[in-house]
């Protein structure tokens, strides 16, 4: 039987907006996911530490304050630094279309923008870092 | 024959009999978007328990139920207040100065996330947020720059910030003394609401009880020096964006204003002498009468808890007079000028429900943060309100519908309930610090985000009626990588090109105000800015006597 998935929910920065965080970390844990959330104010260096001392299969990071293409590309690299690069790395928030493209150009694995329905971001978290886990496992 | 219904049971019988529609949000036509029962109809006695002089009253009278002012409108409009700020204090004072020319009638001051938490531009925590969502604001040189050729003696700016609102005001204070204009003469307000920010919107600095000291101190200061200065402005439009229920928004609200009037009569302040003073900021939200059943609830509630358990006598302690924004969560990224309507109505409600001052959003605020078009946009929406629509010319136009005062009355039974379980814990910072408010919040965010997902509710373009390509080719605003080095370039040299042992000394002097409870911080801050400490450098100065607040999460 795979086991429970393990997802980090991270807020970076200094965006306090935490209600779509909050939302989406409930929903995880509703369809039977492990849930980790890291709280406020963390460092690209804290979340990725956080994901693997958790042993995360995923981290989904969540900014509203226009701060993505500065910390979107932090996390990537400390995946990266860490060697942690096999965590599904997602994220959501207040992100132009072009960005997003931009972002998942850079590796981030996929970008949910408002409106992006919870059902859609369960689908997709379960599928990729199900692939994980059942690799890890 | 032509029939009349002979009563209400006659009615009920037929309106039972009659199909219910089916099709997009049938699923929730019995509730408002805070899950308030909804009969299909109201009537007479729904108001059978409705007294008209203890309830409602005339406008400009106690309760206040219909109103502050005994004209309305008539005698004057509402302030039309768009919140801007970006990148540096240039950028932004050009858009001020559009704005103003444009017929705006207030300012209100957007900072970035890096001035709210009390870094400065070049502090690794500011790194990709500096002038992003707001306006950098460093030290007193950024302030003069942000109000250069505006002239403070006539203008009323409204500053949102908490966390160092006081340092906000020191600089607001000397930029305007620079300018030649007396503190006396300032009109305005700070938001300084530090007590939603551990509820709901997480810009804090320090833990509960020192910033509720900087608060006292604060409201003192401006009450001796700054009588035209609203001292707070207790924000509910935080708590809703988290996701709270209209009836939450407004108890969690008037509760964190109660604390206030609490901690300052605690001190020894008189409350008519500080009261005055004390405004409000809600939010306007897309369920229309509900909100304006939300707006004349406030003012009753406020004016009778005003009166009857802090004892204030001067009437305008107990006019609770309030700012509204429409409401950001309510906007859309998919077809973005669909916003343009929702903000219309939600205006509409905050004009009914009797607001004093109206910020209303740009269309393209859930991407990025708005164009020039955009903004003007907003600000037209507005002015077609107050000059086209004529519903500004009669007071309180829905006073006495029978929906609207019984959803009043039923907005009240819901804040009293919220009051007693606060009380239960203590007060609200009690109750903060068992996450009693967060807690309510994400329950009430998720409900709500459920109910959409199953499609109960409807928002047009998101769960139903949506296009294939909806991101309409809009115009975004860009902020870039640049307005941070400028700003960090800008910030070294204020720390190069001042006196260093004379700031220095002011911020000894602040640390000996923190530590003494007797003393007031207000006029060593006010020393502090003048002497060119940067916010990063004062706060880091508080936080040595205060420490950082740290939030045990709930979700």
């Amino acid at each position: 039987m795979a086991r429970r998935l393990r997802i980090v929910v991270a807020k970076a920065g200094l965006d306090g907006h935490d209600r779509g965080a909050k939302v989406i970390a409930r929903a995880l844990r509703d369809a039977g996911m492990e849930v980790i959330y890291t709280g406020l104010f963390q460092t690209p260096e804290q979340i990725v530490q956080t994901a693997i001392q958790e042993d995360a299969d995923g981290i989904g990071l969540s900014i509203l304050s226009g701060a993505h293409m500065t910390l979107f590309p932090l996390v990537l690299e400390q995946l990266r630094a860490q060697g942690a690069e096999d965590v599904v790395f997602f994220g959501g928030g207040t992100i132009p279309p072009d960005d997003a493209a931009a972002l998942k150009k850079m590796g981030v694995q996929e970008v949910f923008t408002p409106g992006a329905p919870l059902q859609e971001i369960v689908d997709f978290v379960e599928r990729e870092c199900g692939k994980r886990a059942l690799l890890s496992s | 024959m032509i029939e009349r219904a002979p009563n209400e049971e006659a009615w009920k019988q037929a309106s039972r009999a009659g199909a219910l529609r089916k099709g997009p949000g049938s699923g929730a036509v019995d509730r408002t978007i805070s899950d308030v029962a909804l009969e299909p109809l109201y009537s007479p006695k729904d108001l059978s328990g409705l007294d008209y002089d203890r309830d409602l009253g005339y406008p400009g009278f106690y309760p206040y139920t219909r109103g502050l002012h005994s004209n309305g409108y008539r005698g004057r409009l509402w302030t039309m207040r768009q919140f801007a700020g970006f990148g540096t204090a240039r950028q932004t004072n050009e858009r001020y100065k559009f704005l103003l020319a444009q017929g705006q009638t207030g300012l209100s001051v957007a900072f970035d996330m890096p001035t709210l938490m009390g870094y400065d531009s070049d502090a690794p925590q500011a790194r990709g947020e500096v002038g992003r969502c707001g306006v950098a604001i460093d030290s007193l040189a950024d302030m003069e720059t942000l109000f250069e050729e505006i002239d403070l003696g006539t203008v009323t700016t409204s500053m949102t910030i908490n966390g160092p609102a006081a340092i906000a005001l020191a600089q607001y204070v000397a930029a305007a003394e620079r300018q030649g204009v007396s503190r006396s003469v300032l009109g305005g307000t700070v938001q300084a609401d530090i007590l939603k920010e551990y509820i709901a919107q997480k810009e804090w600095i320090f833990p509960p009880r020192p910033h509720m000291r900087l608060i006292v101190d604060m409201i003192r200061f401006c009450t001796d020096e700054m009588p035209r200065w609203n001292t707070i402005s207790v924000s509910g439009y935080h708590i809703r964006e988290a996701g709270s229920t209209a009836a939450q928004e407004l108890a969690f609200t008037l509760a964190d204003g109660f604390a206030y009037v609490e901690a300052c009569i605690a001190a020894g302040m008189d409350v008519d002498a500080f009261a005055p003073r004390l405004s409000f900021f809600f939010n306007s939200h897309i369920d229309f009468f509900e909100e304006i059943a939300k707006f004349r609830a406030a003012r009753r509630i406020y004016a009778r808890h005003m009166r009857d358990r802090y004892g204030a006598k001067d009437p305008r302690s107990l006019q609770l007079r309030f700012h509204t924004q429409t409401a950001g969560c309510s906007a859309t990224a998919q077809q973005p000028e669909n916003n343009i309507v929702r903000v219309a109505y939600e205006a509409m409600a905050a004009v009914l429900g009797g607001t004093q001052s109206l910020h209303t959003n740009s269309m393209d605020e859930v991407h990025a943060l708005p164009t020039e078009k955009s903004a003007e946009i907003a600000l037209r929406t507005q002015q077609v309100l107050a000059y086209e629509t004529n519903v500004a010319n009669v007071t309180d136009p829905l006073g006495g519908s029978y929906f609207v005062e019984a959803l009043t009355d039923e907005m009240e039974r819901e804040a009293e309930s919220y009051f007693a379980q606060i009380a239960e814990y203590g007060g609200v910072v009690e109750a903060i610090e068992a996450g009693f408010f967060q807690k309510e919040i994400a329950e009430a965010s998720y409900r709500y985000q459920r109910s959409i997902e199953k499609k109960e509710r409807v928002i047009v373009g998101v769960n139903a009626f949506e296009k294939e390509e909806d991101h309409a080719d809009i115009e975004l605003l860009r902020i870039t990588d640049e307005t941070e080095r400028e700003q960090a370039a800008a910030v070294r040299r204020v720390r190069e090109s001042r006196d260093v042992n004379a700031a220095r000394a002011t911020l000894e002097r602040l640390q000996r105000a923190c530590r003494d409870p007797k003393d007031n911080v207000m006029p060593h801050l006010i020393a502090c800015v003048n002497a060119y400490c940067t916010e990063g450098e004062i706060v880091d100065a508080m936080v040595e006597v205060y420490g950082r607040y740290v939030e045990r999460s709930v979700f």
